[in-house]
C-alpha cells in the first residue's frame, strides 16, 4: 500500500480508520516496527533472577524466550528451533541447564548456540546429519538485550540507537523517578481487548480522555482540575510522560487521622484505598510513561505496573500487566498496594473503561475504512504541556513514531 | 449451631444460590449482605493463586468496600450492558476451624451481552469461610479463584 492511498497527508493528527483493522498493515507493522527499529519490553530482571531461569514472551508475532545466562547477564532468544521451527519453550516459565526442543531433541545452551542433535552421527554407521553441518550456524537467533531499571527489552533491529539512547533523558528521567529499588511481582492480569492494538496504545497516551471517560475521577474526587501535572515527551515524539501531582496540602498525615482527611476528600464508605504513602520523593500522585511501541509504566498512588500490549490479529489484542511493590515493603505496605490496586487492572475503577473503548471506535469504524479522526487539541503539534493535559500531542507523537516507522 | 452433616450442607447450598441469583437478577445493593461486616471478597486468578502471588482483580477488604465497589458501577463505571447466569456445584464442606466452616464450589459463569453474544466469562472455584451471624450464614471470606489467567474486556460485576 503506498502513502498516497492510506494517508494521502502528512497530518498526524487525522489517522484513517483503515490501520485498525487491515490485515496488510498488520503484516507490515510486524516487519517495520516489532521487528524494526524500536525496543520492545519483554519481562523484569527480577522474574528470572538466577542463571537458567527463563520465561517467554513477545515481539509483535514473534515468540521470544529470555534467560538469564550462567555470567548472570540477559539473552534474549527467538523462541523458534532452528530444525523444523517448534517452539523450544512451550511452558512459560521455568529453569533449565540447556534448552531441548521436544520435536527430535536439538540442544541449545543458553546463549542459544547449538550444542547437540540427536543422532547426529547416525545408528550403527547409517543415516545422521549431512557432512559438512555446522553446529554454528544453526543456533536461535539471538537479539539484542538490555535492561534499564530491571526492565528487560530487545530488538531485531542492527540499526536502533542503544536503549538510553532510544528512551531518551526526558522519559528516562521518568522510568528512573518509579524505579527507585529493587521490585517485587505482586502478580500478573491479563486482558483481552476486542480491538487493534494500536487503539490501547493511543489511549495511554491520551491524557485528554482521563477525566471525562473514566468518571469515577470526579463522582469520587480522585483527580482535581487543581492538581498540577504535565506532558513530557521525547524529543522525536515517540515516548510520553503523563503526570499529575498533589499540591502540598499535608496529606502525609498518617493513621486515623488521615482516614479523616480521606473521608472529607472523597465520597467513598471505604476511602483506604485511596491512601497514598509518598515513596517516590515527591508528591506525583499519577504518573504514566510509554515507550514506544507496547510498554506503559504505570503509577498511580501506590499501585505500581508495566504494562504490555500484545498484537494478537488486526482485530484484537491482549494487555499483559505485571503488578509491582517493592521488595523490602512490610505487611501493611503490601496490603495497601492490594487494596488500591481496585482502581486497575480488568476491574479497575479507573481503567475498566479503557477495555471497552477501543472496542466501541472498532465497532463504529469498521464500516468507514476511508474515514479519519480529529485528534486537534492543542492543534497538530507534538510538544510538551503543562498541568491541563488538555491534548492530544501525546497521542500525534505516537503516530509519528508509527508513520516514521512504517514509512506510510 | 449452624447444624452438621446434611443440614449444613443444605444450608451452605441456599446460601450459595441465593448469592448467585442475587448477581444474577441485578440485585447488586443485596450483595454485600452476603458477607459479614468486615469480610473479605477476592477475585483471582488460577495463576495467580497457585504462584501464591497476593494480586487479586477485585479485593474488598469489608462490605463497606463492597457497597463502594456497586456505587461505583451504577453511578460511574462505563461498560457495554450484560447479564451472568451463574451455575454452582455442590460445595464441599472441606472443614471446621472454631465457629467457621471452610467450603469449595465450583462455579461457571456465562455472560450475555446487549448485543445477544453468550460467551463462558468465567469458571472455577469458590474458596470460603462461612460462620453464622444472627441465625444466618454469612461469608467471612470469599475467594473467587478463576481458572482463565485472563479476562475478556473487563469484568465489573461481581462473580
Ligand atoms: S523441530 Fe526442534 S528438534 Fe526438530
Ligand atoms: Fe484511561
Amino acid at each position: 500500500m503506498s502513502t498516497a492511498q492510506l494517508w494521502p497527508d502528512d497530518d498526524v493528527s487525522r489517522v484513517p480508520y483503515r490501520v485498525y483493522s487491515d490485515p496488510d498493515i498488520h503484516v507490515r507493522e510486524q516487519e517495520r516496527i516489532f521487528r524494526g527499529p524500536t525496543w520492545n519490553f519483554l519481562c523484569l530482571e527480577a522474574e528470572i533472577p538466577n542463571p537458567g531461569d527463563y520465561r517467554t514472551s513477545v515481539i509483535g508475532d514473534a515468540p521470544i524466550v529470555v534467560v538469564r545466562g550462567r555470567d548472570g547477564g540477559i539473552n534474549a532468544l527467538v523462541n523458534r528451533c532452528a530444525h523444523k521451527g517448534a517452539l523450544v519453550c512451550y511452558k512459560p516459565r521455568g529453569t533449565v541447564s540447556e534448552f531441548t526442543c521436544v520435536y527430535h531433541n536439538w540442544t541449545y545452551d543458553l546463549d542459544g548456540s547449538l550444542t547437540g542433535v540427536a543422532f547426529r552421527r547416525g545408528v550403527r554407521g547409517e543415516g545422521g546429519m549431512e557432512a559438512g553441518f555446522e553446529p554454528g550456524a544453526h543456533g536461535l537467533q539471538r537479539l539484542r538485550a538490555e535492561s534499564r531499571n530491571g526492565l528487560v527489552f530487545a530488538t531485531f533491529s542492527d540499526e536502533a540507537p542503544d536503549l538510553e539512547t532510544y528512551i531518551g533523558p526526558a522519559i528516562l528521567a521518568a522510568l528512573d523517578r518509579v524505579f527507585v529499588k529493587p521490585v517485587r511481582v505482586l502478580g500478573y492480569h491479563s486482558q483481552l481487548l476486542p480491538n487493534n492494538w494500536k487503539l490501547y496504545a493511543e489511549n495511554t497516551k491520551d491524557s485528554y480522555h482521563a477525566t471525562l471517560l473514566h468518571v469515577f475521577h470526579n463522582t469520587f474526587g480522585i483527580v482535581r482540575f487543581t492538581m498540577g501535572g504535565g506532558i513530557r515527551l521525547s524529543e522525536n515524539g515517540w515516548h510520553h510522560l503523563s503526570f499529575t501531582e498533589r499540591a502540598a496540602d499535608g496529606s502525609e498525615r498518617g493513621g486515623a487521622e488521615a482516614v479523616r482527611s480521606l473521608k472529607e476528600q472523597y465520597a467513598l464508605e471505604d476511602p483506604s484505598l485511596m491512601e497514598h504513602r509518598l515513596e517516590l520523593g515527591d508528591r506525583i500522585t499519577n504518573s504514566i510513561q510509554t515507550i514506544f511501541p507496547t510498554l506503559v509504566v504505570q503509577q498511580i498512588l501506590n499501585a505500581l505496573a508495566v504494562r504490555q500490549l500484545v498484537p494478537r490479529g488486526p482485530e484484537a489484542c491482549e494487555l499483559k500487566w505485571t503488578v509491582l511493590g517493592f521488595e523490602d515493603d512490610d505487611e501493611s505496605f503490601e496490603a495497601l498496594r492490594l487494596k488500591v490496586n481496585n482502581l486497575v487492572g480488568p476491574a479497575g475503577y479507573v481503567s475498566m473503561e479503557d477495555g471497552c473503548i477501543g472496542g466501541f471506535i472498532d465497532a463504529a469504524t469498521r464500516s468507514a475504512p476511508e474515514g479519519r479522526s480529529f485528534m486537534r487539541m492543542g492543534g497538530t503539534a507534538i510538544e510538551p504541556a503543562g498541568a491541563s493535559r488538555v491534548t492530544e500531542a501525546a497521542v500525534r507523537g505516537f503516530w509519528r513514531a508509527w508513520r516514521d516507522c512504517m514509512a506510510l | 449451631m449452624t447444624g452438621t452433616g446434611d443440614a449444613l450442607a443444605a444450608r451452605i447450598a441456599r446460601l450459595n444460590t441465593a448469592y448467585a441469583h442475587a448477581i444474577d437478577d441485578d440485585r447488586l445493593e443485596d450483595w454485600p449482605g452476603f458477607f459479614t461486616d468486615d469480610g473479605l471478597y477476592r477475585i483471582v486468578t488460577r495463576e495467580n493463586h497457585e504462584a501464591g502471588l497476593p494480586l487479586a482483580i477485585v479485593h474488598c477488604d469489608g462490605a463497606a468496600m463492597m457497597r463502594d465497589r456497586v456505587r461505583a458501577m451504577r453511578t460511574a463505571n462505563i461498560f457495554e450492558p450484560h447479564t451472568y447466569c451463574h451455575t454452582v456445584g455442590a460445595a464441599e464442606i472441606v472443614g471446621k476451624d472454631g465457629g467457621v466452616h471452610t467450603a469449595r464450589t465450583n462455579f461457571i459463569v456465562v455472560r450475555t451481552m446487549h448485543s445477544g453474544a453468550m460467551s463462558v466469562f468465567a469458571c472455577g472455584r469458590y474458596l470460603d469461610r462461612i460462620v453464622e451471624r444472627d441465625g444466618a450464614l454469612k461469608f467471612a471470606e470469599r475467594v473467587a479463584v478463576c481458572d482463565s489467567r485472563t479476562v475478556d474486556t473487563l469484568l465489573v460485576v461481581p462473580l
